[in-house]
């Protein structure tokens, strides 16, 4: 099979941008914002070669923009559901870097108190409904969300994110179809970085014009810059606005570049390394938008340093606070199983019984 | 002859198989260019070309669905799912079609797919990267149902299951991937399914497991010899059909039986041992038949303790074997 390559570009957007319409303060927090994702998956990565860290991690690396810009235009009464590739998605809706650090610490203080790690972050109080690692998990179960909204008549959308591959899946095409059939408020975000694992978009979609994937149940889907913020916040508004007042479901495609494997164990071996090195330089949104902003006189070279110093501080004690956490505790195996006690289930008294036998470990 | 891991030999069971016989290929997510999350299927793009190694799109039903109704049509697929986990997008072809074509068209179609996929924790995999899903399998006739421990097994039986003319689903455990070496033929060969391997004969107490389990009930069997425990330990290797024969041979020789295995407790193989036990052999018991498994929940915890404590280990087992020769 030829390889056709049509991925769509991003870092349209011209440097000498006009910003005189936006509130300065908002877009320093938005480019501080990108700066935290980007610190904390980096040190998760040093963390994870210092085998602080284990299992399977994905990275938000190149994604900064679509993530900042798409929590920009969020309402706390919205729902997110998301991938596996999601430290940067619960953060930005507002969860604190410690408890995101600490769970993929696999420690009691996570915010899946390390029953989950990476790629099963989850906060009910943040709306923020977990990471799935099973791809097109999330998708009926965002559909279902939105249909619960809608029933009982509650304000708020719901974004259900995901990867560019997952639209191949057959749980994406059902829950298109269940939304537009039912008119229900979900933006389906679709993370377009041009591959799944080692696969290019045009090697698993038939059309890899992935925003059109939607013609087939009239539902409406656009393509917006994944690597920038402004663009990203304003088609978000625009559809959220839609799916909440129109109960009109939609798709979002963002395009961007992974800066690297699929996930920090990749070896990334079936794409060439100096395209993707070009490739980071070509679609890293932190400079553009830095660059931007300098411009623009909305920061200057202090301000951009402080900021840098300040976010290296705070994701340092996330790193600590998740260093000097608990681990579960072993009595707690069994927990949450079932709401309520079940007979001839095992329960906290074989828990106990586990944890005194003290044989965990190889 | 070569020294191979597990992975390599399932790879070189893979190759062996498409070089003696066009009929053959394999099919999953990235198995071409990436050559598998694992290798499995490392450099087999390069040697057969695209047409015999199908990238396919995460499309497990897809990917099932079409080995299905390729093989249908005269081929003989082998689907690669890339973790067990992802194999329950699947299960609707595989328990309802594949399963059941012979049966429902009288013997007039056959169904001769393998679907393979790495399973079993230890990897800080969490919820969805660590599972044994074998009993979802077990429990529908019409399909057999793998598990190799041994680089040697691996290939034979894969081998086995490419020529076998039913579905055949086999389970490779991860860690076994590239902890176990030993030798391997090269060319083809078989290892019959349906035939449990005695890996230690013992006199006292006959232990069943597989997979990974395998290894750590030897080394228990080891460390529980030198207390005077004989210990046979039995591989099943084929979790369905299972081999009765040396199951009920092996416990009216010892008289007391106990079932390892990494899948949870409840509904797993060690249910349907026991069962076999009682029926058959009830008789020759000294003592209840004990099951040793995972824990009910999840499979599994992602926080290092919890995994540690969920999984089974050699210690585990060589109480669990203490306390049964105590009965
Ligand atoms: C049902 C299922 N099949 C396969 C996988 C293995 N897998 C995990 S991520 C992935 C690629 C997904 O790519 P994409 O949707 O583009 O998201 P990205 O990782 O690029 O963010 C695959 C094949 C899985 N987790 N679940
Ligand atoms: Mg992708």
């Amino acid at each position: 099979m030829a390889k056709r390559t049509n991925q769509p570009t991003t870092g349209a957007e011209p440097a000498g941008r006009d910003l005189s319409s936006e509130n300065p303060q908002e877009l320093q927090q938005y480019y501080a914002q990108m700066l935290l994702l980007r610190r904390f998956e980096e040190r998760t990565s040093e963390m994870y070669t210092k085998a602080k860290i284990g299992g399977y991690c994905h990275l938000n690396l190149g994604e900064e923009a679509t993530i900042v810009g798409l929590m920009a235009a969020l309402t706390p009464a919205d729902y997110i559901f998301t991938n596996y590739r999601e430290h940067g998605y619960i953060i930005a809706r507002g969860v604190a870097p410690g408890p995101v650090m600490a769970e993929l610490f696999g420690k009691e203080t996570g915010v899946s108190r390390g029953r989950g790690g990476s790629m099963h972050l989850f906060d009910a109080t943040a709306h923020f409904m977990g990471g799935y690692a099973i791809v097109g998990g999330q998708l009926p179960l965002a559909t279902g969300a939105a249909y619960a909204l809608k029933y009982q008549g509650k304000p708020g959308v719901v974004v259900c994110q995901m990867g560019d591959a997952t639209t191949n899946i057959g749980a994406w095409h059902e829950s298109l179809n269940l939304a537009a059939l039912w008119d229900l408020p979900v933006i389906f975000l679709v993370v377009n970085n041009g591959y799944g694992m080692g696969t290019t978009v045009d090697e698993g979609a038939a059309e890899p014009d992935l925003y059109k994937r939607g013609c087939a149940f009239r539902m409406h889907g656009e393509r917006v810059d994944g690597t920038d913020v402004l663009a990203m916040r304003d088609a978000t508004r625009r559809l959220r606005e839609r799916a909440e007042q129109e109960k009109k479901p939609a798709i979002l495609e963002a395009v961007s570049f992974r800066f690297r494997g699929h996930s920090v164990i990749d070896s990334d071996r079936y794409r060439d390394p100096e395209a993707v090195k070009q490739g980071r330089n070509a679609n890293d949104p932190l400079p553009h938008f830095a660059h931007q902003l300098v411009l623009a006189g909305v920061v200057d070279d202090a301000w951009l340093k402080a900021t840098a110093s300040r976010i290296d501080q705070e994701v340092q004690e996330a790193i600590d606070f998740a260093e000097h956490s608990p681990n579960p505790k072993i009595e707690d195996l069994f927990d949450y199983m079932y709401a309520t006690p079940v007979p001839n289930t095992p329960g906290r008294a074989e828990a106990a019984i586990i944890a005194q036998n003290a044989q965990g470990g190889r | 002859m070569p020294q191979l891991n597990l992975i390599e030999a399932v790879r070189s069971a893979m190759a062996d198989a498409m070089a003696e016989d066009a009929r053959v290929f394999v099919l999953g997510e990235d198995v071409g260019l990436k050559g598998g999350v694992f290798l499995a299927t490392d450099g087999l793009l390069a040697r057969f070309g695209p047409d015999r190694v199908v990238d396919m799109p995460i499309a497990e039903a897809g990917i099932v669905g079409m080995a299905i109704g390729a093989s249908l049509h005269g081929l003989r697929p082998v689907a690669e799912i890339q973790f067990a986990d992802y194999i329950h997008p699947a299960i609707d072809q595989i328990l309802n079609e594949a399963a059941r074509l012979r049966y429902r068209s009288n013997g007039d179609w056959h169904c001769p797919i393998v679907v393979r996929a790495p399973f079993g924790a230890g990897v800080h995999g969490a919820l969805y990267h660590s599972q044994s899903t074998e009993a979802l399998f077990t429990s529908t006739p019409g399909l057999k149902v793998v598990v190799p421990s041994t680089p040697y097994d691996a290939k034979g039986l894969l081998i086995a299951a490419i020529r076998d003319p039913d579905p055949v689903i086999v389970f490779e455990h991860k860690q076994l991937y590239r902890g176990v070496r030993g030798d391997v033929p090269e060319g083809t060969y078989t290892v019959p399914l349906g035939q449990a391997a005695v890996r230690r004969a013992g006199a006292q107490i006959s232990l069943f497991t597989y997979g990974l389990m395998a290894h750590y009930s030897l080394e228990a069997a080891k460390v529980v010899a030198d207390e005077g425990i004989d210990v046979e330990v039995i591989d099943l290797r084929t979790l369905y059909p299972l081999d009765q024969a040396t199951i009920l041979g092996s416990v009216r020789k010892t008289g007391k039986a106990l079932i390892v295995h990494e899948d949870k407790l409840t509904g797993g193989v060690g249910g349907e041992i026991s069962a076999l036990i009682a029926e058959h052999a009830f008789e020759a018991l000294d003592a209840p038949v004990r099951r040793l498994a995972s824990p009910d929940v999840h499979a599994v915890a992602f926080s290092d303790v919890l995994e540690a404590h969920f999984m089974l280990n050699p210690q585990k087992i060589a109480t669990a074997v203490r306390e049964l020769a105590a009965y």
